[in-house]
C-alpha cells in the first residue's frame, strides 16, 4: 500500500521498459548505489525481489515450527528461554522482511495468502522434522550457519530495504548460530547417548543444509539477472563451498563425522563433497518432503482459526474510528 | 517415570517462593505452546515475549528458593523433577490455552493480579524478593496493558468475539479466587513484611477487571464460588499432561548436562 502511493508518478509509464532508464538503472547498480522504494526499477527487478524477499519472509515464519516443536520439551530452563527467544527473533525477521517486500508494492496479506495456497515457496530445510533435542542444536549450527552464508552478501544487495533488513537479521542470526554450536558442543562432550544423538542429527541435517544454497549453478534459473542486478553476489555453488569449508573443521572439533565418506580436501584446501541428491531436493520443493503438508497445514490452521481474532480487531478499530469521528463532529 | 522426584524442604520462605515460581513457569509454558500458531505474527511475538518474561521470573524465583532451601536443588531440579503433587502453582495458570479468548482472559486475570502483587512486593523486607519484584513489575505492567487491550478488542469487536470472550470469562472466573488466598505458612511471612497479604490486593484487582470488562461490554460472573487446591498440590487434570511434556528429557536422560 505504501509503495503504491509512492509510485503514482510512475503510473503512466510503469509498463514501458524505457531503454534509457534501464541503462541509467544499471549504471547506478554498477556504481554500487542503493535502489530505494521510490526509485525507478525494471519490472523484472521488482518482481524478482518481491519473490525472493517474500520467500525469505515465509521461511522465517515456517521456520518457527520445527524449532517451536521443542520449546515445551527443552531440557533445561536456560535452553528453553534461549529457544523461545530465538523463535521470537525469527518471527521478528519475518515481520522485517514482509515490510521490506511491501516497499515493492505487494501487500503482506497477498504474499502470505500465496504461501498458504502453496504458490510461494519457503526454504526447503523447514520440511524436515525435528526428532530429538540434538536437532535443535544442529539447526542452530548448520541451518543458521548456512543462512548466514547466504545473508551476509545480501547485506550489500542493491535494494536498500532488503540490504538493511539483512544487516539486522544477520546480527541475531549469528548469535543463534553460536547458541546452536554450544548445544552441539555440550552434547559432544556429554554421555555416549548424547554423542550418538548429535551424530544422528548431523546425519539427517547435513545434506538438507547443503541444499539450502539452491540448485547447482549449471541449472539455477534466477542467477544471471540477479547477479547483474547485484541482488546476488556469489553463485549457489560458491556459497555452498564456503559453507562446507567453514563447517567441516567445526564438525571435526566436535568429534562428529560428516555423513559423506568420499569427502576430501583438494590442493587449494577446499573440502570436496559428493553429489547432492537433487531428486530429493526437487521432491521437497514440489511439496513432497517429510513435513511439507504438516507445515502448511499448521500455518493454515493458525490463519483460519485466528480469522475471528483479526476480524474482532478490525471491527473494534472501526468502531473506535466512528466514535472519535462522532465526538469530533 | 524413570527418575525419582526430588525432596523439597518446604520452609515457609521456600514454599512461598516456589509457589510464585511455579505460577510463572506454568503460565510461561502455556504461552510458549502458542509459538507459530497465533492469529497474527505480531501476536506470536507478543505471546512469546510474555512467555519469556515469565520464564525469566520463574528462573530467578527458583534460584532464590534453592538458595533459601540450601540443599542441592536448583532451578532445573525444581522445574523438571517434581511431579504434579509437588507443584504449587495456581489452578488458573495451568488451564489449557483453548482459543485466543481463553488465553487472553487467563493472561489478563493473572497479569492484573501480578502487576499489583509485584508492585506491592517491591517493598518486601526480603531484599532478593524485592529486587525480583522490581524487575517483574515492569514486565507485568506490559502484560496487563497488552491483555486488557485485547479483552476490550474481543469484547467490543464482533458478535463472535464477544461470545468467545464472555465464555472465557465465565469459564475461568472460578480460578481467580485462589490468587487472593494466603494459608498459615504465608501468614508469618506477611506479618514479617516479607510477603504481602494478597487479600488486600483484591479490591484494586476487582476495580481494574471490572473497568476493563465494562469497556469491553462484558459481564463478570456473579458467582463467588471459587476453585482452589493448586497451592497445596491438588491440581486440575491438565497439569500432569503439561509436566509429562515439560519434563520428558530430564526424566528420560537422568543426571545429564544439556
Amino acid at each position: 500500500m505504501y509503495t503504491q502511493a509512492l509510485n503514482t508518478s510512475d503510473a503512466e509509464d510503469r509498463n514501458i521498459e524505457d531503454a534509457g532508464r534501464a541503462a541509467q538503472f544499471q549504471a547506478r547498480i554498477d556504481a554500487d548505489e542503493r535502489i530505494e522504494p521510490n526509485d525507478w526499477m525494471p519490472a523484472a527487478y521488482r518482481k524478482t525481489l518481491t519473490r525472493q524477499i517474500s520467500q525469505h519472509a515465509h521461511s522465517e515464519i515456517v521456520g518457527m515450527l520445527p524449532e517451536g516443536n521443542w520449546i515445551t520439551r527443552a531440557p533445561t530452563l536456560r535452553r528453553k528461554a534461549a529457544l523461545l527467544a530465538k523463535v521470537q527473533d525469527e518471527c521478528g525477521h519475518g515481520l522485517y522482511l514482509y515490510a521490506a517486500a511491501e516497499t515493492l508494492g505487494a501487500s503482506r496479506e497477498e504474499l502470505v495468502d500465496m504461501m498458504l495456497a502453496g504458490k510461494a515457496k519457503y526454504s526447503s530445510i523447514f520440511n524436515y522434522p525435528t526428532l530429538t533435542w540434538a536437532d535443535i542444536g544442529t539447526i542452530g549450527w548448520l541451518v543458521d550457519g548456512a543462512a548466514i552464508m547466504n545473508q551476509i552478501p545480501l547485506c550489500r544487495c542493491s535494494y536498500g530495504p532488503y540490504a538493511r533488513a539483512m544487516i539486522r537479521v544477520c546480527k541475531e542470526e549469528s548469535f543463534h548460530q553460536r547458541q546452536g554450536f554450544e548445544i552441539m558442543l555440550t552434547l559432544a562432550r556429554g554421555t555416549e547417548e548424547q554423542k550418538a544423538m548429535a551424530q544422528d542429527a548431523l546425519n539427517r541435517w547435513w545434506w538438507p543444509a547443503l541444499m539450502m544454497f539452491g540448485p547447482p549453478d549449471t541449472i539455477s534459473q534466477h542467477s544471471d539477472a540477479s547477479t547483474r542486478w547485484k541482488i546476488k553476489r556469489f553463485s549457489n555453488d560458491e556459497l555452498r563451498q564456503k559453507f562446507v569449508d567453514a563447517t567441516v573443521p567445526q564438525a571435526h572439533y566436535l568429534g562428529l563425522i560428516i555423513p559423506d565418506p568420499g569427502m576430501k580436501q583438494d590442493e587449494a584446501g577446499h573440502w570436496v563433497y559428493s553429489e547432492i541428491d537433487w531428486t530429493e531436493f526437487n521432491q521437497v520443493l514440489a511439496g513432497n518432503g517429510p513435513c511439507n503438508r504438516d507445515r502448511i497445514a499448521a500455518r493454515r490452521k493458525a490463519h483460519d482459526e485466528g480469522a475471528w481474532v483479526r476480524e474482532a480487531a478490525a471491527a473494534y478499530a472501526e468502531k473506535r474510528r466512528q466514535r472519535s469521528a462522532a465526538q469530533a463532529a | 517415570m524413570a527418575v525419582a522426584n526430588i525432596q523439597v524442604s518446604e520452609t515457609p520462605l521456600v514454599l512461598y517462593t516456589l509457589r510464585r515460581a511455579d505460577d510463572a513457569l506454568i503460565l510461561g509454558h502455556r504461552l510458549s505452546e502458542w509459538c507459530g500458531h497465533a492469529p497474527m505474527l505480531e501476536e506470536d511475538m507478543a505471546l512469546a515475549n510474555m512467555g519469556l518474561d515469565l520464564l525469566g521470573q520463574a528462573r530467578e524465583l527458583y534460584s532464590y528458593a534453592a538458595k533459601a532451601e540450601d540443599r542441592d536443588n536448583d532451578e532445573d531440579k525444581f522445574a523438571y523433577l517434581r511431579d504434579a503433587r509437588q507443584y504449587r502453582n495456581l489452578l488458573l495458570v495451568e488451564q489449557p490455552n483453548g482459543d485466543f479468548a481463553q488465553t487472553m482472559v487467563r493472561q489478563f486475570f493473572y497479569a492484573a493480579f501480578a502487576d499489583l502483587y509485584w508492585r506491592a512486593m517491591m517493598k518486601s523486607a526480603d531484599p532478593t524478593l524485592a529486587a525480583i519484584a522490581a524487575k517483574s513489575e515492569k514486565e507485568s505492567a506490559y502484560h496487563v496493558r497488552h491483555s486488557s487491550e485485547w479483552i476490550v478488542r474481543l469484547g467490543d469487536g464482533t458478535a463472535e468475539s464477544h461470545v468467545r470472550a464472555q465464555a472465557a470469562i465465565d469459564q475461568l472466573w472460578a480460578f481467580t479466587g485462589e490468587m487472593f488466598q494466603a494459608d498459615g505458612s504465608e501468614r508469618g511471612l506477611i506479618d514479617a513484611g516479607i510477603a504481602v497479604d494478597p487479600a488486600a490486593l483484591r479490591p484494586q484487582w476487582l476495580k481494574t477487571v471490572s473497568e476493563v470488562a465494562r469497556e469491553a461490554t462484558l459481564v463478570l460472573p456473579e458467582s463467588d464460588w471459587m476453585q482452589q487446591g493448586g497451592r497445596s498440590g491438588r491440581h486440575s487434570e491438565h497439569l500432569g499432561h503439561l509436566l509429562s511434556e515439560l519434563q520428558s528429557m530430564p526424566r528420560t536422560f537422568p543426571g545429564t548436562t544439556w
